[in-house]
């Protein structure tokens, strides 16, 4: 097994993170899962969006791509489709995700297309300075939120749920062994996965809604949830108003580029012979 | 050779003319009237282990062609105005990653939802200056079924060899006419493939010539493992924030595309040598503009035609040639004055220039054409 380390484009080091900020921890997570599990470095390509969080990819030896904001699942989507055998992964935001690139996200999950998406939730766009986005948490605050948030967040995992991906996971900053676990098997499962795992901006959450610093923050994290097993036998009131973090989902199904593979083979069995896309198209006629 | 004789719609001579290029990769969301591109494409390209995706909208599209061609495949999307519009953060994206595409705009009447089924050619100055940002861009016009063909094959070996996102501009009434086709035979093309680096070592995925020079691209998935960011980036890719990497990187990509400029120009001329009213058109409203002008011929007036096949990067000194004799130039077009202005700016030797534009869906008739010389010779 290469060292940690020798996942990361060294040269392009230091990291443009504050200090203490989640991202971090979360890039180093998902570097351990596939450190775990071996997976050839050539084979693997990773995709993020704008935001502190897509940055992450800028950093780690792979091939890699940072796009426009809330894009990434679809530049990733053409990846994986053009080459099935690439280990895609996509990087992203709560915001790059669940605002701009909402519709991405959900189609992607409903077409159950293989690839492993990583959120990195800190509640807040943190790249242009801490302004509320769908998972701001209701009263919560931000720089476009001065008097509290008035509108609801997402359960981005059941929205996952909903929208069809076959791997959903929750962790965060503070259980680390749990997120590079969940990571791995969101990783191995054929289809869509998602994995949020919520972070700290100190800088921006911390600071607007006075939870305090990186320490503070992961401690907030930590009371804000609980696992999913051990709530099962919890009473309700230790429960009510956490987030559950644990494996939430895992229902194995076909799998878009598969799929279109078996497509390809039959239609191609159907015109046996056929000389290519060129003259042949049956909606000619001469 | 008849065999090869086809009664075929533009739409579809786009997507044959992709096919012969090498396509492999489409994805689309349905629009009129282009959308005839997309179930082409969802139906061939299976056929020839190509892929066809119909993505969650115009953005997703672009996106996943631009995925799928740093993966190593030959990407095309369609679309019309509202979907154009959607798809120009990525267009320029795809510009400053150098990212070979090929787009078609089947244009049809807007601003807005418009008229959908109806034909336009506003969309000139979209696919000019439609993304932000200075950056240099490549479109071309169809002006018959057969050069709908002929140009999106182009359109392929420029995006490849220059790794530039091409524009194959058409309308509504291009895209839908009808016309007899003979195609060439498909093992007489030789279509083109972006230059690959020989091997993974040392290579800088943003090297080349400052003088307008075009690197060498590796597909995702060979052990090249490189970094694409639309940030502003050095020859390693690595995004970077210093003036002179920014202005380097700026000025090499618009001189790429400066220098390929001669060697793409096309257009069609006619009766230019002794012109005294000159008729400067494109895509369909040039169809009925040759008809009046040979009319006016006939009947003793000096008329000439020009029509550009290569709109963007504008041939100007094409067009000050042509009209350097005029008395009066003549630009027919289906919207308020976008290739009018061009026209002027090129330069017409003193010559008014009269912006006959038509923004009422129809296309134009040859008498108005034919009206308006004859307005100009009175
Ligand atoms: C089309 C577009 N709109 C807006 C922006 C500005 N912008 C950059 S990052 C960002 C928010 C990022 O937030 P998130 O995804 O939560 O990531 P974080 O920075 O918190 O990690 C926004 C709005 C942009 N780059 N592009
Ligand atoms: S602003 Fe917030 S999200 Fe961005 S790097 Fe700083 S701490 Fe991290």
């Amino acid at each position: 097994m290469s060292s940690t380390l020798s996942y990361f484009r060294q040269e392009n080091l230091p990291h443009i993170w504050c200090p203490g900020c989640g991202h971090g921890t979360v890039t180093g997570s998902l570097i351990r899962a596939i450190q775990r599990l071996d997976l050839d470095k050539n084979k693997v390509c990773i995709v993020s969006g704008i935001g502190c969080s897509s940055r992450a990819v800028g950093y780690l030896d792979f091939d890699t791509l940072h796009t426009a904001h809330g894009r990434a699942l679809a530049f990733a989507t053409g990846i994986k489709l053009a080459r099935p055998e690439l280990k895609v992964i996509v990087m992203t935001g709560d915001g790059d995700c669940t605002a701009i690139g909402g519709n991405h996200f959900i189609h992607a999950a409903r077409r159950n297309i293989d690839i492993t998406t990583i959120v990195m939730n800190n509640n807040i766009y943190g790249m242009t300075s801490g302004q509320y986005s769908p998972m701001t948490p209701k009263g919560m605050y931000g720089t476009t939120a001065p008097y509290g948030n008035l509108e609801r967040s997402f359960d981005l995992c059941e929205l996952a749920k909903a929208a069809g991906a076959t791997y959903v996971a929750r962790a965060t900053s503070y259980h680390v062994p749990l997120l590079i676990d969940l990571i791995e098997a969101a990783l191995q499962n054929k289809g869509f996965s998602m994995v949020e795992a919520i972070v700290q901006c100190p800088t921006y959450f911390g600071r607007k809604n006075k939870v305090g610093g990186p320490v503070e923050m992961l401690n907030w994290i930590k009371d804000g949830v609980v696992n999913v097993k051990a709530a099962a036998s919890l009473p309700p009131e230790k429960v009510a108003g956490k987030k559950l973090i644990g494996e939430l989902h895992n229902a194995p199904a076909s799998e878009y580029t598969a799929d279109y593979d078996e497509l390809i083979a039959k239609v191609q069995r159907t015109y046996e012979g056929f000389q290519g896309g060129l003259y042949g198209c049956a909606s000619n006629s001469d | 050779m008849t065999r090869n004789a086809k009664l075929m719609q533009g739409n579809e001579a786009c997507t044959i003319g992709a096919l012969a290029a090498g396509l492999e990769f489409y994805a689309g969301y349905p629009i009129t009237p282009s959308t005839e591109i997309a179930e082409l494409c969802a139906e061939e390209l299976p056929k020839v282990g190509g892929k066809f995706i119909q993505m969650e909208d115009e953005i997703g599209s672009i996106a996943a062609c631009i995925g799928a061609s740093l993966a190593g495949k030959k990407a095309m999307t369609a679309t019309s105005g509202p979907g154009f519009s959607l798809m120009q953060e990525c267009l320029g994206y795809a510009s400053l990653t150098e990212v070979p595409l090929v787009i078609i705009d089947v244009q049809r009447m807007g601003p807005s939802t418009g008229m959908p089924t109806s034909p336009a050619q506003a969309d000139l100055m979209q696919a000019r200056w439609g993304t932000h940002g200075d950056h240099p861009v490549i479109v071309l016009a169809p002006g018959n079924v057969k050069e709908c063909f002929e140009l999106t094959f182009k359109a392929f070996d420029i995006a490849e060899t220059y790794r530039v996102p091409v524009i194959v501009l058409t309308d509504e009434i291009i895209g839908h006419m009808r016309e007899k086709v003979i195609l060439p035979d498909p093992a007489g093309l030789k279509p083109l493939r972006r230059a690959a680096p020989a091997s993974p070592a040392g290579y800088k995925p943003y090297a080349a010539d400052p003088d307008g020079g075009v690197p060498l691209m590796a597909p995702f998935g060979e052990g090249y493992r490189w970094h694409v960011t639309g940030l502003f980036h050095d020859e390693s890719g690595r995004p970077s924030g210093k003036s002179e990497v920014a202005d380097k990187l700026m000025r090499r990509l618009a001189r790429k595309v400066e220098k390929a400029a001669p060697l793409i120009e096309e257009h069609f001329e006619e009766s230019l040598e002794d012109a005294e009213i000159v008729v400067v058109s494109f895509g369909s409203s040039a169809m009925s503009s040759l008809s009046a002008v040979r009319r006016a011929r006939r009947e003793g007036v000096k008329a000439g035609m020009l029509r550009l096949k290569t709109m963007w990067p504008f041939p100007d000194e094409l067009v000050a040639r042509a009209a350097s004799r005029a008395r009066r130039v003549i630009v027919p077009e289906m919207n308020l004055g976008q290739l009018a202005l061009e026209v002027e700016r090129a330069g017409c030797g003193g010559a008014p220039v009269t912006r006959l534009g038509k923004v009422n869906g129809e296309l134009f008739r040859p008498e108005e054409v034919y009206a308006s010389i004859m307005e100009a010779v009175k």
